[in-house]
């Protein structure tokens, strides 16, 4: 025992600090270490942000420089603190406060004092910075807007979060990322790729040369400029026309799914969220959850549809064989569910598809409804074909197109209703409503926009998007350039089209007739509801129109959605109708029109359900 | 006398002199990489921390020939003397001491400063084996066991107020050669016991400990006592006393040792488990222990190669070419390097263990065991915390760490038992 006590003792001592050794450099060790390294610092070298051009190279967003005064505290020496404030432009207090923040974080650390001087204070302060030991101003890169408009659709960028770091290691705190919107979408290719340079430091925190002679430095890689799709003037002018309305607007080139503008109402200019109002500004907008400026309407309310949906209903019965052209049906002011007249607003008398179109006759459409249903033994399988036909238009579900957002809509079908009212116990009388784009179908702004492209151009699409170019060269991705094709059979289109012709010269739009442009579109007057003190209440109709001209070569079509607008030909018709004009003529010609749009505003709508009184809705006067 | 006519560097135990050559030569490479700068490209530049090793291994080689030279019976004969000298080279320096890093261990002779200390440990094994070997010493008798006690713990006493308790528990550790000579085992045995009750009672109070130790005693009365036949009285004595030591360490700890003290305790042991006080404790008193676990950590399999530790050029290991020079080995030479070393140490002293046990001389195997207590405890105790499983001790990793007095210290410690080896043959003529 005694003789072996200290070869047992030295043998154990070894193998515990094999052990542990290999806990520590086998286990517990990362290959990818460089960055928490204390010993080495990243500096990092940022390309410029791509710069964002419309359809037609007029330029959108660019960067301007803004300017940081950073401190490092314990460099800071005695100084005239009131002279100082003045430059800067805050309170001596402000300052005191900010400095003892700034130590806190770390003595040794830049910590920003002053964020986003303007270009006048930075003028005055450079010149005096030689006299503040311990500051200094950094320069940064922010986004600047040539416009006021498109700001959902554009998106902004901010600082990365704590989600940001933890999804993507490319990051580091204090970065900027496209937060929503076409920077977000396209954040990589208008970003680029920082060049990172590792320097060797000692503990003290000083530079004390490159780390392994700059053999793992990069250089940056510059972020490149795109070309989106959107038409400038169109969805600057779109947006002055929604002064004072809620709703969406999506305009598509039906030969491309170029989208040429995408409108939401309210809106507010891009540049609040830059510079150093920008926390402020944020706030203000996002916690507004009235009227909510920055959710896009235009991708993310999901109206039920209304009158437009009946061109879907009657190429879908055309294609099914249930109707022809001429087929008749009479419309008592009305139409019969079972004992129950439901309204017509036609004028009642017989109607066949042309005059049931452009006239938005519902007892018309609740009839084809029943034919397609009436076709097929079962209505589970009459409702398989009619859903099938109607996702082939891109709805009820994603459309793919190239934005971080988006809802599906709805095209419910047979498991939705044996879910509502028990299997096998409803029939086409239980969902008539669809027929007319009521009840329980949905569709954002851009899926109507989308199928109205796919009318326009007589039974396909392409993927609605906005990206034209990147770095100069025309996109080549196949999910965009590639035909979506309907399941209606091209020769079906034209009764159709031109019922919704029909609509703008004797129909419910005759009004709104382009003088010159053969137009076609059709009316939406949507009922809805809201809870107010958890009773359902309903407000004034919602005001649709889709549209597409000219019709034999269509350019442009456009879904408008007004809320509460009343009639589709009112808000939403006099929109569609102006923007196609100023897209395809470049000009207005229909001063009156104009002025009425620029002026009038829903805001007295929008009033009546917050106002805590009785109200009256769909009023006559407009 | 030397009668076998053989040169002395025939019958050197060669094994051990390379052992001795790539420990120092790995070290001397560490402590340059630790200090070295890149306008300095001389290894002799004196101006330089690495020069200056450099001469120092220079000098102790020259001090292996002066050892190997002499006679190997003048170590045990005037083994009393150097103790008598280095004794009072401790005594004095609390008068001329010069006081570096808040420890007065120093003389200051000009050209270099000299710790007698590194010195002191040589000249104790020698004391100790030389009063062990005396043919009227007797282990097993009280008053001897008093006496060769009194050995180790006149310097170990004289080193604490410095303070310099790396050095004191280094004289302690001289017990070792006192086990190997028949004082029971044992006093070993209780000595374990109380460090494990110290740790039990830190890590889950004193509740929990006597719940153990009454349940250990429990089944130990239930299943064993008629085969062990353990009287009760003394069983219960025992328990007593555990339950009382237990308590006596809350006490001590909580109210006699300093905040310091119970931060390199809390850190240890992993007490802390606030994340808040944990992080300032590794920023305060466990940084050095946190910074070096890292760099070695920061090596991985490989290491990053030689002059390529970014944390051993950034400085961020206080100490580093002193008592942390090791956690260069890690984070520069990897696994392969630390492992290397660890298996260096390990053959070397088990080379030691072989080299005493073949002694006929009485006096060569207690010195022997002697020079291998003083290594171990000196290696046990740096590795250990430089990797961060024992407290924060100042000790230097023998024949690597930067230090004139200790290099020379450790050199001659052991090559006075080579010279002791190399002599066995002629010992009974």
């Amino acid at each position: 025992m005694k003789k072996i006590l200290l070869s047992s003792i030295i043998i154990i001592v070894g193998i515990v600090f094999i052990g542990r050794l290999s806990y520590l450099q086998i286990f517990s060790f990362s290959p990818n270490q460089v960055l928490e390294d204390p010993a080495i610092k990243a500096i990092y070298d940022y390309p410029e942000r791509g710069y964002i051009y419309d359809r037609d190279g007029a330029l959108l967003v660019a960067n301007q420089p803004a300017y940081d005064v950073m401190v490092i505290p314990r460099e800071v020496k005695p100084l005239d603190t009131l002279e100082f404030c003045g430059l800067l432009g805050i309170e001596k207090e402000d300052f005191k406060s900010k400095l003892k923040k700034a130590r806190v974080y770390s003595p040794r650390l830049p910590s920003v004092l002053v964020h986003q001087l303007s270009k006048e204070d930075y003028a005055r302060l450079q010149e005096k910075m030689r006299k503040y030991q311990g500051f200094y101003i950094q320069k940064r890169s922010l986004r600047y807007y040539t416009t006021n408009s498109g700001a959902n659709v554009l998106g902004y960028i901010s600082e990365v979060n704590e989600g940001d770091l933890a999804r993507n290691p490319y990051y580091v705190q204090g970065e900027l990322t496209g937060r929503t919107g076409i920077e977000k979408q396209y954040e990589e290719v208008l970003r680029g790729r920082k060049g990172v340079k590792y320097i060797q430091k000692d503990r003290f925190n000083r530079d004390i040369g490159p780390y392994k002679d700059g053999a793992l430095d990069t250089l940056p890689q510059q972020g490149q400029e795109i070309r989106v799709t959107l038409d400038k003037d169109l969805q600057e002018y779109g947006e002055q026309l929604m002064h004072g309305k809620r709703g969406g607007i999506v305009a598509i080139e039906p030969a491309t799914g170029e989208i040429l503008a995408m409108i939401s109402g309210p809106t507010y200019d891009p540049s609040l969220l830059v510079g150093r109002q920008r926390s402020k500004n944020y706030s203000k907008l996002h916690y507004d959850s009235i009227s909510k400026p920055t959710w896009d309407r235009s991708i993310l309310a999901e109206p039920s549809p209304g009158s437009p949906f009946k061109t879907l209903n009657a190429l879908v019965a055309l294609e099914e064989g249930v109707i022809s052209p001429s087929t008749t049906i009479r419309c008592y002011n009305g139409f019969y569910v079972g004992r129950t007249l439901r309204g017509c607003h036609c004028g009642g008398g017989m109607r066949t598809m042309n005059s049931g179109i452009y006239n938005s006759c519902n007892a018309y459409f609740a009839g084809t409804f029943r034919k397609i249903y009436d076709k097929f033994e079962t209505t589970d399988k009459g409702m398989d074909v009619w859903e099938k036909h109607m996702k082939s238009f891109g709805l009820g579900d994603y459309l793919g197109y190239d934005l971080p957002t988006g809802r599906k809509g709805r095209i419910p079908g047979k498991e939705y209703y044996d879910r509502v009212y028990g299997d096998n116990r409803w029939s086409s009388s239980y969902i008539i409503s669809n027929s007319i784009g009521q009840g329980e179908i949905a569709a954002t702004p851009i899926q109507l926009a989308n199928m109205t492209a796919a009318i326009a151009n007589r039974g396909f699409y392409y993927t609605p998007h906005v990206i034209k170019q990147i770095g100069g060269k025309d996109i080549s991705i196949p999910e965009f350039t590639e035909k979506k094709k309907t399941t209606i059979s091209p020769q079906h289109f034209d009764p159709v089209i031109q019922g919704m012709a029909d609509v703008y010269t004797k129909g419910t739009a005759r009004w709104l007739q382009i003088p010159g442009i053969e137009i076609a579109g059709k009316t939406g007057t949507v009922e809805n509801f809201t809870k107010i003190d958890g009773v359902r209440t309903q407000l004034t109709d919602h005001s649709v129109f889709v549209a597409f001209a000219p019709v034999n070569n269509p350019q442009i079509a456009i879904a408008v959605y007004i809320e509460n607008g009343y009639y589709g030909s009112r808000y939403a018709g006099h929109i569609a109708s102006l923007l196609i004009e100023k897209y395809i003529k470049g000009e207005i010609t229909r001063k009156d029109l104009e002025k009425r749009m620029l002026e009038k505003t829903l805001e007295h709508e929008y009033a009546k359900p917050l106002s805590g009184e009785e109200f009256k809705i769909n009023e006559y006067v407009w | 006398m030397n009668m076998s006519g053989k040169s002395i560097l025939k019958r050197i135990d060669w094994l051990t002199v390379l052992f001795y050559i790539l420990l120092v030569g790995i070290g001397w490479l560490n402590i340059y990489s630790s200090t070295f700068t890149e306008n300095n490209p001389s290894i002799f530049d004196l101006g330089q921390l690495y020069g200056k090793q450099m001469l120092y291994i220079v000098v102790s080689f020259a001090a292996i020939i002066v050892i190997l030279a002499l006679e190997a019976n003048s170590y045990e004969r005037f083994a009393s003397i150097f103790y008598i000298i280095s004794m009072v080279l401790l005594l004095g320096l609390f008068v001329f001491g010069k006081t570096i890093a808040g420890a007065t261990s120093w003389y200051d002779l000009g050209v270099f400063n000299l710790q007698p200390s590194e010195f002191a440990k040589m000249a104790t094994a020698l004391a100790l084996a030389k009063y062990l070997s005396d043919i009227q010493t007797d282990i097993k008798r009280w008053k001897d066991q008093l006496y060769a006690f009194l050995i180790i713990l006149i310097p170990a006493f004289l080193v604490i107020p410095q303070p310099d308790p790396g050095s004191a528990l280094v004289f302690f550790s001289l017990v070792f050669v006192m086990f190997r000579e028949g004082l029971p085992l044992y006093h070993l045995g209780i000595a374990l016991l109380a460090v494990l009750l110290f740790i039990f009672t830190l890590m889950f109070g004193t509740t929990w400990v006597a719940i153990g130790i009454s349940l250990l005693i429990g089944i130990v009365f239930l299943f064993k006592r008629k085969k062990l036949k353990i009287p009760l009285i003394p069983l219960f004595v025992f328990f007593i006393i555990a339950i009382g030591f237990s308590l006596s360490v809350d006490l001590v700890f909580n109210n006699v040792f300093e905040q310091r003290h119970r931060d390199r305790f809390s850190l240890w042991l992993r007490l802390e488990k606030d994340p808040v006080k944990l992080a300032e404790i590794k920023k305060t008193i466990g940084y050095n222990t946190y910074q070096s676990e890292k760099a070695i950590e920061s090596g991985g399999f490989f290491g990053k190669g030689f002059l390529e530790g970014t944390r051993t050029k950034g400085d961020f290991v206080p100490e580093q070419h002193t008592d942390y020079i090791f956690s260069t080995v890690g984070e520069e030479w990897g696994f392969l390097g630390t492992a290397t070393v660890v298996i260096l140490f390990t053959l070397m002293l088990l080379r030691l263990v072989y080299l005493s046990e073949r002694q006929k001389n009485q006096f060569s195997r207690m010195y022997g065991y002697g020079v291998i207590s003083i290594l171990l405890i000196h290696y046990f105790i740096n590795i250990g915390m430089v990797i961060g499983i024992l407290p924060t001790i100042g000790i230097p990793l023998p024949f690597f760490s930067y230090g004139g007095s200790g290099l020379l210290g450790f050199t001659v410690l052991l090559f006075i038992f080579l010279r002791l080896d190399a002599n066995r043959l002629n010992e009974w003529s």
